[in-house]
């Protein structure tokens, strides 16, 4: 065999022709692509449109008087929103600050204590379902517990019902996270001679430090928004927070659903700037909770 | 004799064992079980103090299982129970009315895997100290540094003392998981396949400091590399399927075994 | 066996003084963990008991006849749940219909299209779109979308369809605002998205690569992925994940209240208002006395039963894929 038979192969089998393959496969496989595509661009083009939207109509509202001044009353001009936002964030801190021990607690549970438990089973099951349940079902709740017996609408009941909102959220994220923490840890912690509840807290929640405050502030921007739960606890009014939680706190979320409806065109501007207000924190919130994460991971 | 014995044999350590030296722990008719499946058959064993015992025996003899009943580690998980008989000091560890986190406190051990706790070089040390002792700071400086200084790991970390313990290399973090042990003044240490995890020169390290701990710890250590055993200790364990075959001085072990079983072993005809 | 001896043993060397932590500390952190994990059971439970003990008057006072009732008149104090339900799960089955499609079409660009750099951006997209208030959806869909929906949708297709039979009816608009039935199913399909979407781009992730390489090994084009091994793998789960955005549509209030209409008729048309139970209570509850309020606590009832029903078999669709895959 010469050098040449090598580079030439004229020996080698002649090469198969394709087969046909079926058009219809590749026209199917386009179609799945490109809607698949199409449905990913709608999502982004609705949350820009809502973006759009409160911009547009909201910055329009804006004005140093809308920090300063209250709530205005049926047919008075002006005013602004100082009082809601205040209410807001009360009821909020209150939610949370209810929420979290219970939340971190119960997440401690589920992960170092109940391992293997039926019972703990049963209650992860039920907190998940606690989380998806319709909001405006815990404000009835809240409303029968609280609002009926104690007469009066009031700050309490609804930052109770923004906690039981924002427990099962805790819970859940507590949970997940503390089971990352591998076990070698927590057996370096005991072999200390450390009881389960020192090696819990410094070792197991410090390693798991980042995940759960995602979990809090996760927590924080879905309370945040929450506007069913307070229709019935904590209503809505025009006056500053008066350092007494009861008959009721003035809050963005019920303000919006009210003056946005309303024939007065000074309430719907206030409504709308409300509105941009509260998005962006939310969006601000969520953003920076992931954040943590990230940061974390990294180092 | 084979080559592999020989080659272990050339690798047994200077110091010899010292039978005369005091039991620190003494194991009697020791039952283990996982659930329902036995996992230790009635062991029955001393741990001289200030002397290294190592443990060897093939992957799933119960080497590891027999260290972790030392210091009752097991008790974290439900499913697991021991029975018999496990003095220390005259005390059965394994009696219900024994405080197990003290117990842990004088029987320390170190894992297989470094596990520096989420906290600064400093605070790893004395978070153990903390949990039993109210120092002033200054003597808890004193501690730290002093344990540092048993692990070797004082001239590398002096600078970092604030920084993580898991800015830390391989091997530093397990002399750190060390010092960390130390610095409660256990009366005994289990070490848990210290090296295994570790590369050759950390494992060195790691092996020398083992030398001079052992002028003041007793220690125990599960090692699934012959060669390491018998450079390091005085006396090995040699353990098969749950039960303890031969027990003796390191050198008797691997030049004159008793066993068939173990001389097996140790020439590499199995494991 | 070998005699004991004290000789024997080593003394303890004189052993620093141990101060153990008080053993009560203990005691109270675990219990105060196990009285918070049971707090979330009593929640749920006292959720149920309200509702019941709420709506018991109501009950009582139309039996199984409040159910099937399409009468709410707040004259003569005979309420009907029927409009309510039909709204309810008329604006859920809307939403599902649109909204399953668009999220299995994003989650499947998420796992098996997206180049990596748009990766990021486009989860966070999704997240954020989940994060945004019910009311805010609630809004847009009102002052936004409802205009241009009477405009571009409504009319011209209520014209279209005029006369023929069934299509007529069900799109035939009689004063053409925008809000409606269909309407709040849009919104409410934009709502649970996100969620679907983010559930069953987790299912994806969570099956073996290994089983996806090997059929784009043998040449297989995405779609034959996608549909023989991607979709039957993840199977039931994507029931549960469907069962999870149904529960979150049948509860959904803020937004729906802003574009049902809140009608008290029932109506054949997809065009028309309409009501949802959490709508209705939205709207009435806040003055509502007497039997009006019990009515209001039944419809909560329901809901609650129903909602809870879908969610728990969600849930467990959900669980076996987790467990099936690891």
């Amino acid at each position: 065999m010469t050098m040449n038979d090598v580079l030439t192969p004229t020996k080698m089998a002649k090469s198969q022709p394709w087969g046909r393959v079926r058009r219809g496969r590749y026209v199917a496989d386009r179609a799945l692509k490109v809607t698949c595509a199409l449905f990913t661009a709608l999502g982004a083009f609705v949350l820009g449109w809502i973006l759009l939207m409160l911009i547009v109509e909201g910055v329009s509202g804006f004005s140093p008087a809308l920090f300063t001044q209250t709530t205005p009353g049926p047919g008075t001009q002006g005013g602004g929103i100082a009082n809601a936002l205040v209410g807001s964030l009360i009821l909020t801190f209150l939610g949370i600050a209810v929420a979290t021990p219970i939340g971190v607690l119960a997440g401690t549970y589920l992960a170092e204590y109940g391992k293997g438990s039926k019972l703990a089973e049963v209650i992860r099951f039920l907190n998940d379902v606690l989380l998806a349940a319709p909001s405006i079902l815990i404000g009835l709740f809240v409303y029968t517990l609280m609002v009926q017996p104690m007469g009066s609408y009031s700050g309490w009941a609804g930052g109770v019902a923004l906690a039981i909102i924002a427990i099962p959220v805790i819970v859940r994220t507590t949970e997940d996270m503390l089971r990352l923490v591998p076990g070698s840890l927590r057996e370096a912690g005991a072999a200390l001679g450390a009881p389960l509840s020192t090696v819990i807290m410094q070792v197991s929640w410090r390693a798991a430090r980042a995940g759960m405050v995602t979990g809090i502030l996760l927590a924080t921007a879905r309370i945040a928004g929450e506007t069913a739960p307070l229709l019935f606890t904590a209503l809505n009014n025009n006056f500053w927070f008066k350092g007494n939680l009861m008959g009721g706190v003035s809050n963005l979320p019920v303000m919006i659903y009210q003056f946005a409806l309303a024939p007065y065109q000074n309430w719907r501007e206030l409504a709308w700037a409300g509105a941009l207000i509260i998005t962006m924190s939310i969006l601000a919130l969520s953003v920076v909770a992931r954040l943590i994460v990230k940061r974390d991971h990294v180092r | 004799m084979s080559q592999i014995a020989l080659n272990t044999s050339s690798a047994i350590g200077q110091s010899t064992a010292d039978a005369h030296a005091p039991v620190r722990i003494a194991m009697r008719n020791l039952n283990f079980y996982y659930g329902d499946a036995p996992a230790l058959k009635n062991v029955s064993l001393d741990f001289h103090d200030r002397q290294v015992t190592a443990l060897i025996g093939p992957s799933g003899c119960g080497k590891s299982t027999l260290l972790r009943t030392c210091n009752r580690i097991y008790s974290l998980y439900p499913e697991q129970r021991a029975d018999g008989e496990i003095l220390l000091d005259g005390q059965n560890i394994l009696s219900p009315s024994v405080d197990v986190n003290e117990l842990r406190a004088r029987v320390g051990m170190v894992f297989q895997k470094p596990t520096p706790f989420p906290m600064s070089i400093y605070d790893n040390i004395a978070f153990g100290i903390r949990l039993y002792e109210k120092l002033p700071k200054s003597e808890l400086d004193g501690r730290v540094e002093e344990a540092l200084k048993k692990a070797a790991l004082w001239n590398e970390a002096r600078d970092k003392l604030r920084q993580s313990g898991l800015s830390l290399s391989g091997g530093q973090q397990q002399r750190l998981c060390i010092a960390r042990t130390i610095a409660q003044n256990p009366e005994v240490i289990l070490l848990d396949e210290p090296t295994s995890a570790l590369d050759p020169i950390s494992t060195g390290k790691i092996e020398e400091l083992i030398e001079q701990l052992r002028e003041e710890f007793t220690i125990v250590i599960v090692t699934h590399n012959m060669q390491q055993a018998a450079r390091i200790s005085q006396f090995t364990a040699f353990m098969y399927l749950g039960e303890l075959v031969e027990f003796g001085p390191t050198n008797k072990m691997f030049m004159t075994p008793s066993k068939k079983q173990t001389q097996d072993y140790i020439t590499g005809r199995f494991g | 066996m070998v005699a004991l001896t004290h000789e024997g043993l080593a003394p303890s060397r004189s052993a620093p003084v141990r101060r153990s932590p008080p053993k009560s500390f203990d005691r109270i952190f675990r219990l105060a963990s196990f009285g918070s994990a049971l707090l979330v059971l009593c929640v749920l439970a006292g959720i149920l008991a309200s509702m019941i003990y709420g709506g018991w008057p109501a009950f009582r006072e139309f039996g199984f006849g409040f159910i099937t009732s399409s009468v709410w008149d707040v004259q003569r104090d005979q309420y009907g749940a029927w409009v309510a339900i039909v709204g309810t799960l008329s604006t859920a089955l809307v939403a599902l219909v649109i909204g399953v499609p668009i999220s299995l079409g994003i989650a499947i660009f998420l796992t098996q299209l997206c180049p990596p750099w748009l990766k990021r951006p486009v989860s966070t997209t999704i997240e954020l779109l989940a994060a945004v208030p019910s009311i805010i959806y609630g809004m847009w869909g009102l002052f936004v979308f409802a205009p241009l929906f009477a405009r571009f949708v409504q009319i011209p297709v209520s014209n279209l369809v005029e006369g023929i039979p069934i299509v007529g009816t069900i799109f035939h608009a009689s004063v053409p605002s925008g809000v409606g039935i269909l309407t709040a199913g849009i919104i409410l399909a934009v709502m649970i998205v996100p969620f679907v979407a983010s559930i069953t781009r987790d299912i994806f992730d969570q099956i073996p690569p290994v089983l996806r390489e090997s059929a784009y090994g043998i040449g297989c084009t995405t779609w034959e992925v996608v549909r023989h091994v991607l979709l039957p793998q993840a199977g039931v789960s994507i029931i549960g994940a469907v069962m999870l955005g149904l529960g979150r549509a049948l509860g959904e209030t803020m937004a729906v209240t802003f574009v049902i209409g809140n009608a008290n008729r029932l109506s054949a048309s997809l065009f028309d208002p309409g009501s949802t139970i959490a709508s209705r209570i939205a709207n009435e509850f806040n003055e509502a006395l007497g039997l009006q309020l019990n009515a209001l606590m039944a419809l909560g009832c329901i809901l609650f039963l129903v909602t809870f029903a879908v969610l728990v078999m969600a849930r467990i669709l959900v669980a076996r894929v987790n467990a099936a895959t690891r």
